[in-house]
Parts: structure tokens; sequence; C-alpha cells
């Protein structure tokens, strides 16, 4: 009989393998810190070291050196913890409500608001930062559980290289890309699993209002709109505009996205982006931060909170996040006011009438435009 | 005995190589109408290789299999009517005894009366009547290579391939079933091949005993294909 | 069974514990929060029926079709010798684990844009990602069966077919089973390939509670769909459990490939050989190519400058690490994920194998975190422990959990045959030579098992490579693994971030294939014969 061979041995062969492969990656790596978010600076100010948990979406993104500010400022360090898209989150944070798994969450975005609000996640805290913040976004009534700290705008991107190409004047205005000269153009995401698909759909209401929005869809739908699931499908996958290689020349996504165009172009950098922002028709998002009911460590959240609508953070958005600052006065880098689109007017439904309505609409939407 | 053209086996210069080592080099054998030929010689000598190439397991590099007189290259295995034992029995697992020896009937197409009676004549044969209902674990190391040999015998094979048959068995039982199968063999007249390493057990079952390395280029020229121990 | 094997339920503690402790309690919990009069209501409305019925007929076409093209490819990576064999079982092996969303970008690149949102286009990419699935498990054990039998049965007059029919397929039966199994479960509760190649009215099972938990915090009907679900996944499992044991037939291994494979030569061969290599070309290779393709491609020329990208802390997403930084990190969790998956699965594998009682139960019970929507045990979770002293959310664990949880059936699947196919008989042996039974266990029965547990660490390190579900919902925004990075590259726009995502992917994939090559190295290099 063969001496015994245990699998352990092939376990530890196993573990061995991985953990030099772990290695060599290291070696080879970027050189960057070793993933993780937590700065240390001394701290000069108010609190003992602390670490507070910031619960946010996986499109959060901060620059180093923003952290550190914080960190050197008050001596709290931000340990960001993820919680899937923004649908995600603030469902975790409902069900957790009182029991949070952070102590500061960001991300609520104005479709899930009252939701949010409604199940009491929020201790109510009014930061002083707040009056910095431009008056159209202090308007919406959050009962001071949040305060709105980025916002940007869902409209239809166009690709102009596609449209001069076929000396095609781009449309303008939203009731255009119902027009036959635009058939088969448009590509949109599916309001059932995508938010900014979610967005286009309340502007149409918005715009149309409750009587005429379905109607609106029948048009773009006799129209050949074409309808997937998110927007990497949708952007990257059906846009011809932007670094996808599909064959639509129209696609509903962000008023920041030609400016990330020029940032994530390859090398030489374009002077210009190749899409535009059809400025009619755009649905302003915003995005909101709190202090988590239920932390234990309300001073120290409420300083990242302060944070969030300080300087050096409001200057960050816009390239960090592609995001537009909510403070008002807050300076944007040069590729943002050149080629973002600021949309003189944009739609925009209270979040309680989003809230009464978004599963209805959304049936309505699927039974006009799937079916 | 036999001259190469009477023979009912003739292996002409079989050559099989597996990547750069040579297995057969030229190997040259005949067998007889109803002999039993025992081929002798230490494991990995490729005697195993040579039984699949008869068979038509496996191509040959070069060289050529005749049956009586007729080349068999192109031949597949299931055409040739060798029965073939290992040293394992190899009974098939999921099927019992009768399923066992009468596999090669119903590959034949026989109908199924006739399949029943013709296993039941087989396993009177071996010395194990009416073990048709049990299945193929339940039995010893002897009865499951008797069973393995019934199945051999059944389709009424033309020449019966034996691979250390056996090997597996402890002396006695290999020397009682050694001395069943010559019996065996020689009431039916089958012609045999029968591969071991065990002289003695060689001289018990053999008309001929002929060593492998004694058959090829390495053992000199041999134009009978024929070379024995005395 | 047999002779003094390790009792069953000594084996089968830690499965079982991990099992209730981490899938069916957090359930649990949430069904208990959120089961209400609405949970019923749901399941008496049409539309989620119509769900029912397209989420359980994709699965049997894609289940269907993967086995036919996969099986072939099986016989032929396991059986024939050729060069390259087995850096094509690694390629194959690399679709498993690549995310969904890259996929589907590879897809659209690939097909001509009326077939994207179609039923056929779901079917295509469940073959692609499932394929895998068949050549492991199956291949399993068709690599290591005795190909005398065959050969007996040839000799006793049986054509190629007959023999294969008669003789093979029996005894491939049981892993054949388990593949089946698999892949049903997988294209039942498919969740990525439907949300990315299908259309808007393509909805599974998996999508719809996904929209009700995530998206509207329907907890009430979500909770009455993964009821649904479970319930159905659960019959679905103990019939193939049941249907496995049944099947299960104990036979004398072989370990040593140069026995059990042979090269090419006949004509027939030949154009078999020649079919498997075009079809995995076409349907496995054509998508990979097309991401590096990608990755290379830069404006309208060619370059590495996605390549560089890759260690440029701008380039990634967390605006403090570059995106190369996920492969340590996948790596890390990689490691610890296989060791617990193994360790569990096979426990698991050999308490199912000698269990006299509750086998099937076992079995199937085991199975189901593969059936279970990773949102519905995330939200479970948080429930679950997200009170001290056990406060596990946020811990760096429960991403290495998540993914043993994921890997643990598989490798319960790949071992569970060979396991049912260690002859009690050797047992029995050792037993009289006055081995203990723990002894006997690991004298007897860990040796013939070593090769399957090879395949299933493999396989486990890859799933854990590639897990994106549970690891969105788990992981720390800090510390993204290489899916979520790919991910999250995606979902923002411009060249740059679809290049790197693209070269990142090639990445993960390079990285799984060399995984897999390595563990089937040690695999042969280690003869667990007797």
């Amino acid at each position: 009989m063969r001496r015994p061979v245990a699998p352990w041995g092939l376990l530890a062969t196993v573990t061995l393998v991985a953990l030099a492969l772990t290695a060599c990656a290291s070696g080879s790596g970027s050189g960057a810190p070793s993933g993780t978010a937590d700065v240390t600076v001394a701290p000069p100010a108010s609190f003992a070291p602390t670490t507070v948990r910031l619960l946010t979406h996986d499109s959060f993104a901060v620059s180093d050196d923003v952290l550190a500010d914080l960190a050197a400022r008050t001596g709290v360090t931000v340990q960001v913890v993820t919680a899937g898209d923004a649908g995600e989150l603030v469902n975790r944070a409902v069900l957790t409500a009182g029991n949070p798994e952070g102590d500061v969450l960001f991300g609520l975005d104005t479709t899930l608001l009252s939701r949010a609000v409604d199940a009491e996640v929020f201790a109510p805290y009014r930061p002083a930062a707040l009056a910095e913040v431009s008056p159209k976004l202090r308007e919406i009534d959050t009962d001071d559980a949040v305060v709105p700290v980025d916002y940007g705008d869902v409209c239809v991107n166009r690709d102009d290289r596609w449209f001069a190409d076929r000396g095609l004047v781009p449309p303008a205005t939203l009731e255009q890309l119902a027009d036959p000269r635009y058939r088969d153009l448009l590509v949109v995401e599916n309001p059932a699993t995508s938010s900014p698909g979610l967005a286009f759909l309340l502007a149409t209401v918005a715009r149309y209002g409750e009587e005429g929005w379905t109607g609106y869809w029948e048009r773009l739908r006799a129209n050949g709109v074409r309808v997937v699931n998110g927007w990497t499908e949708a952007y990257t996958g059906e846009f011809s505009g932007g670094g996808g290689r599909g064959t639509r020349p129209l696609v509903v996504s962000y008023a920041s996205s030609p400016p990330a165009e020029i940032v994530f172009a390859a090398d030489p950098k374009p002077s210009a982006p190749s899409t535009s922002v059809l400025t009619d028709g755009c649905y302003r998002q915003v995005e909101f931060a709190g202090v988590l009911r239920g932390t234990d460590r309300p001073e120290a959240a409420r300083a990242v909170v302060d944070w969030l609508l300080s300087e050096p953070f409001q200057a960050d958005v816009a390239l960090s996040m592609f995001v537009f600052p909510a403070r008002d006065g807050t300076a944007l880098p040069e590729v943002f006011t050149r080629f973002a689109a600021v949309p003189p007017e944009p739609l925009a439904l209270a979040p309680e009438v989003v809230a009464e309505n978004r599963d209805r609409w959304v049936e309505a939407w699927t039974e006009v435009v799937l079916r | 005995m036999t001259t190469p053209s009477d023979a009912a086996l003739r292996v002409d210069a079989v050559s099989v190589a597996f990547g750069t080592r040579r297995v057969l080099d030229r190997v040259s054998l005949t067998v007889g109408p109803g002999e039993v030929v025992c081929l002798l010689g230490p494991s990995g000598s490729g005697k195993s290789t040579l039984l699949q190439v008869v068979a038509g397991l496996r191509e040959p590099d070069s060289g050529t299999v005749w049956w009586a007189g007729a080349d068999l290259a192109g031949v597949p295995a299931h055409r040739r009517r060798f029965g073939l034992v290992f040293q394992d029995p190899l009974l098939f697992p999921h099927l019992d005894v009768v399923g066992n020896v009468g596999y090669g009937l119903r590959a034949a197409g026989r109908p199924g009366a006739e399949v029943g009676t013709r296993v039941a004549g087989l396993l009177e044969l071996v010395d194990l009547p009416g073990f048709g209902r049990r299945r193929v674990a339940t039995l010893s190391g002897g009865e499951a290579q008797r069973v393995a040999l019934a199945r051999a015998l059944a389709p009424d094979p033309r020449l019966l391939l034996l691979d250390e048959p056996f090997g597996a068995l402890d002396r006695d039982l290999r020397d009682r079933l050694a001395v069943d199968v010559r019996a065996l063999l020689h009431r039916l007249g089958t012609p045999a091949v029968h591969v071991t390493h065990d002289l003695a057990e060689a001289q018990l079952v053999g008309d001929r005993v002929v060593r492998l390395a004694d058959l090829g280029a390495a053992g000199g020229f041999d134009p009978t294909g024929r070379g024995s121990v005395p | 069974m047999g002779a003094a094997p390790l009792r069953a339920w000594v084996l089968a503690i830690v499965p079982v514990g991990v099992l209730l402790a981490f899938l069916a309690w957090p359930v649990a919990v949430l069904l208990a929060h959120s089961l209400s009069g609405r949970s019923v209501e749901v399941l008496q409305q049409p539309s989620v029926w119509r769900v029912v019925g397209f989420t359980l007929g994709q699965a049997l076409l894609s289940t269907l079709l993967t086995l036919a093209v996969a099986l072939p490819g099986t016989f032929v990576l396991h059986r024939y010798a050729f060069p390259g064999r087995r850096a094509l079982l690694a390629v194959a092996t690399v679709p498993f684990v690549l995310p969904t969303v890259v996929v589907g970008l590879a897809f659209r690149a690939l097909l001509p844009p009326s077939w994207v949102g179609t039923l056929g286009v779901i079917l295509l990419a469940h073959v692609f990602f499932n394929y895998a699935v068949v050549v492991r498990v199956v291949g399993g054990l068709w690599a290591h069966l005795d190909p005398r039998y065959e050969q007996v049965a040839r000799a006793l007059g049986a054509t190629p077919w007959r023999a294969f029919r008669t003789v093979t397929w029996p005894l491939l039966r049981p892993a054949v089973a388990a593949a089946a199994a698999l892949v049903l479960l997988f294209t039942f509760t498919s969740f990525g390939v439907v949300l990315v190649l299908g259309g808007p009215t393509t909805v599974t099972l998996e999508v719809e509670i996904y929209r009700r938990t995530a998206q509207l915090l329907d907890l009430s009907g979500a909770a009455g769909l993964a009821l649904l679900q479970l319930g159905a996944l659960g019959v679905v499992l103990l019939v193939s459990a049941r249907l496995q044991a049944r099947v299960a037939v104990a036979q004398r291994l072989r370990t040593d490939p140069a026995e059990t494979t042979v090269r090419p030569r006949r004509p027939g061969q030949l154009v078999l050989l020649g079919g498997v290599l075009a079809s995995i070309g076409v349907l496995l290779v054509a998508p990979m190519v097309a991401l590096v393709y990608r990755s290379v491609r830069v404006g309208d020329g060619f370059g590495l400058a996605w390549w560089r990208a890759l260690a440029d802390v701008d380039a990634g997403t967390t605006g403090f690490s570059a995106p190369l930084a996920a492969l340590r990190v996948s790596l890390g969790y990689a490691a610890v994920a296989t060791v617990v998956a193994v360790v569990v699965g096979g426990l698991a594998a050999c308490a199912v194998a000698y269990a006299r009682h509750g086998a099937s139960l076992l079995d199937a019970g085991l199975t189901l975190p593969l059936g279970t929507s990773a949102v519905t045990v995330g939200f479970g979770l948080l429930l679950a422990y997200g009170r001290p002293p056990l406060d596990l959310r946020g811990s760096w664990g429960m991403v290495p959990l998540a993914h043993a949880l994921v890997a643990v059936p598989l490798v319960l699947r790949t071992v569970l045959p060979v396991a049912r196919s260690v002859d009690p008989r050797l047992r029995q042996v050792a037993a009289t030579l006055g081995a203990a039974p723990l002894r006997t266990w690991a004298t007897v029965d860990l040796p013939q098992l070593a090769r399957a547990l090879g395949v299933g660490a493999g396989f486990a390190f890859a799933v854990s490579l590639g897990e994106f579900g549970a690891t969105a919902f788990l992981a720390r925004a800090d510390s993204p693994t290489l899916p979520v990075q790919v991910v999250r590259l995606l979902g923002r726009p411009g060249e740059q971030s679809l290049g790197t995502a693209m070269a990142l992917a090639t990445v993960l994939m390079v990285v799984t294939a060399l995984a897999v090559l390595v563990t089937e190295r040690l695999r042969a290099g280690r003869p667990g014969q007797l």
C-alpha cells in the first residue's frame, strides 16, 4: 500500500502558490498605498483618533489628499464601506435602521429619499455649512435628516461625429427624439433595473404629465427606441460615441459624460469631446448624506458630514465622481466648465411624489414599451 | 506443429512506441489452430500492448496482424471476434452476472431466449451455476475471474487473449484455474495467447511457451516467429 | 456500506455547521422579518408565473444545450493526448469566472445586434459560462474511468458507439447527472447574463428577487419569490441527488493519465478532435479574444496605454489605488476561500458518500447556496449577524466566506462521484489490516480523492476570483476585487475606462487559467492510486 497522502499537503501547496502569486502581484503592483483608505495623520484638533465608517454606493471615490485633510484637521479617519449600488445602499440602510452598518451614509438620491427618511434611518443634523449650499438644493424637504452634497443631471448624450458624418442635424429637444428623422437612433436604460433609466422615465413624466407621458413613450417605441438593462450596456455596448463601438448615436447618460470622455481619453487628449449633451429634458438627481441613527460616535460622524460639505471635498467631487458640487461658488475644473452641460431648466419631481408613484410608473412603462 | 501458412494468427514485425520509448520492436508470433501459446515476460515488457494490437484496440506503428491469411489492418476490434480477459476481471459494475456474460451475445443481436440459455450453459462451464443474478460486487476474486472468462467465451471467439488472467489470485486458486482453463480451451478448441510472467503457470497452461524478448528484433532473426522455451 | 468507514455524521459536522450558520440562519432571519400576506399575494400574480415559466424553460434548454456541446469536449479534453491539451483545459475553465458584464460586452461586440436580447443569445452565453462545469465535473470521473472496460466490450463485439452507450455511459452517469444538476441550478438562478444580454422582457426569478429586494425594498414580495425559488430548487436537487445515488457505481478507478489517454489517429477521432477544437474556438475563445483585442485598441490604432493605466492611481476608481491593486486583493481572498471550500466540500462529499440515511438531504442542502440569491443571503447576514458580540458586518472574512459558500457545492460535486466510486472492499481490507476508521479514511479514501480534491481546489480558486454578486455586496470600497474593479471601471465613460477594464479582465482570465494549470500540474504529479 502506498504511503498515505493527505490532501492537506495539496492544500498547503495551493495556499503557498496563491501566496507566492500574491507576493509577485504586490511586487509588480502599482506602488499605490496598500489598498486602504485609512489615512492617519497626527490629530491636532477636536477628537481623539476615531474611525468613522462611511456607508456609500460603489461609485463613491475621493482623492487621497482630501481624506488626509480630514484626518489632519479633526483626527477622524474615514473607512469607506460600499453597500452595492444606490438602491441596495438605501435598502440596506432601511433594513438596519437604528443598528447601522456605518456611521454616515452618503449617496442617497432624490428618488429614494422619502423611503430612507420615512424609515428613520438618519439622526437629524443641520451643519453650519448648509448655508453655503445652493438655495435650489436646499428647497428639497429633507426634515433636516440629510444634506445635499452634490447633484448631476441625467440627459441624452449625442455622438456629434456620427451626425456630422451624415450631415444630419442632431436632435435638440425631448420631443424631437420621437421624430422619424431620428428613427432607430436612441438607446435607453430599463427604469426597472437602472438608475439613469428611472431618471429619464421621471423626466418624461415631469415634462408630459400624468396624462401624456405614456403617449410620448408610445411614440418613442414606434420610432425604434432600444431598451437595455444597464448604463454600461447602453453607453459602452450600444452607443456609437465615447469609448464604445456601438451603432446608436443617442443614449441616456449624464450631463458630465462629455468631460469624462476627455479625462479618460487616450493620450494625447483630444481638445474637445466628440459627444455632447441634449440639455432639454434633463432630470436632476441630488445626492444626500446624513448621520445614521444609532451610531456610537455621533460627534465624529457629524464632523464627517461637515467634511462632505467642506471646500476641499466639494472641489474634489467633479473629477472623482463626475458630479457637480452642492456648495455655491465651488471652483470647477476647466474640463467641466468647458464641456459639462448645465441644463437651464432641469426637470425634477418632489421626492414624495416619486416615492408614491414610482412602482406604478415603472409598471406602466413596462406595459407600454416592452409588451 | 504449425507452419506460418496454416497459422490461425500471425503477427508480423509489429512495432509500437510510446513517445520515444519503444515498447514493441518488430515483434513476430504465430499461433496455430487450437494452439494455446503462453507468452512469458517481465512486467512492462510490452505483453499487454501486444495483446491490444492483436485485439485491434491499438494500432501498431508498423507491422501487420494476419488472421487465417487475411490482413486485419482496418478491421475494428468488434469485428475481430477475439475474446479478451485482463488480470482484473473488469466486470461491468453496473450489470449483474447474466448481464456481463450475455453482453457479447446481445451486442451480436442474439435473441433474448438464446442469450439466457447460452449464459446458463457458460456458467455451468466455468463451474458457477446459478450465479446469474448475483451482483458482481459480491463475487470473490476467483468467481469474478471465472465470470470474466465466461463473458469472453460467450460470443464464441475465434481467438482468446488472456492478459495475466490469474495474476491477482493466490497461488492455490491460480493453479486450479490454470488447469481448468487449459481443459476448457482444449475442449472448445479455441486458440489462445496467454500472457504471464509466471513460468510455472505458463508451462501448466500452454502448448508452447515463448519469451517476448525472443520474438522481436532484439531476439535475433526468427523467420518462423516461433521462438520457444524448451 | 461495508466495514467501518469514518462515521458519516462526524464528517458532516463542519459542513452542516457552516451551512446552518451562514446560509440557513440568515435566510431564515430575513424571511421571518419579511414574510407577510403580501408574500402569498405575489404568488397569485400571473406575471410572476410567466417569470417562473421562462426561468424554468430557459434553464432546461440551457442545460440540454450545454451538455450536448460540452460532453464531446469533456471526452476529447480528458481522453485524447494532444499537444496543448492542458492549456486548453485551463482555457475552457476561464469563461466560468468572467464577470457577466464583461462577457456581455464581448458578446455584443461579436454578435449581430438583432440577436441581443433574444433567448438564443442567453442560451449561448449559458453554454459559454457552464462549459467548464461539465468539463470539470464529468471530466473528473471520465479521466479516471478504466479504459479497459470499453476495450473488453469492444472485444466482445460491441461497436464503439454501443460500447460507449452500454458501458461508458452508465459508469459516467453519476457525474453527468451531477453536472446537469449544477448547470440547471446555475441557469435557473441566472442573474448577470439575463440582465446584461437578455432584453428587458427576459426576466428570471433571480432578477425579479433582486429587483424587489435591492431596488424596491419589497421584502415581503421578494420573500415569497425566494421561498418559491428555494422550494423549486430544493425539489430539483433532491430528485437529482436521489438519481445520482441510484446510478452511482462502485468501480476501480485509474489514475495514470498515460493509461487513460490515447493519441487520436483514426479519421473518426480526428474529426471529433477537430469538431471540439472548433466549437471551443468559436464559443469560448472568440469572446475572450474580443476582450484582449479591446484592451490593446487605443483610439483608431493599437497600443499598450490601457495596460500601463493598470498601474496608474488616476485610472483607478477609488482615488488612492491603481486598478491592478485588485489583483492582490483577489488572490488573498481566493487563497482563503479555497482552503475553506476544499475542507468543507471534501468533508461533505465523504459524508454524503458514506451516509446510510439522509445523504440526499445533505447533498441537496449543501448545494442550496447556489440556488439562493446573493442578495437574499446578504440581507439576511446583515440582520442575523448585525449585533455585538457577533457583528460580522464589514469584516474582511465575509468575502472569502461567501466565495467558499458558492464553491463548496462545486467541490462537493467534483469529489462526490469519486468518493462514491471508492471500492468499499478496499476499506474492508484496510480495516482488517487493523486500521482505525480515521486511519482507513486517511489511507484508503483520501489518496483516491486527492486528484478530485485538486480539481475542486482549482475550481474553488477560480470561482473566488470571478465571484461578483456577493462580493459587490460585501467587499469594502477601498479593496475591490478584480471583477468588482472591472465592473466599476465599466460604469464610467471614456475610452480609458473601457480599455483599462478590458486589460484588467484579461489579467483576470490569465490568472484564472494559471491557477487552473497549477492545480492540474499538482494533480498530475500526485498519484492517488493505492
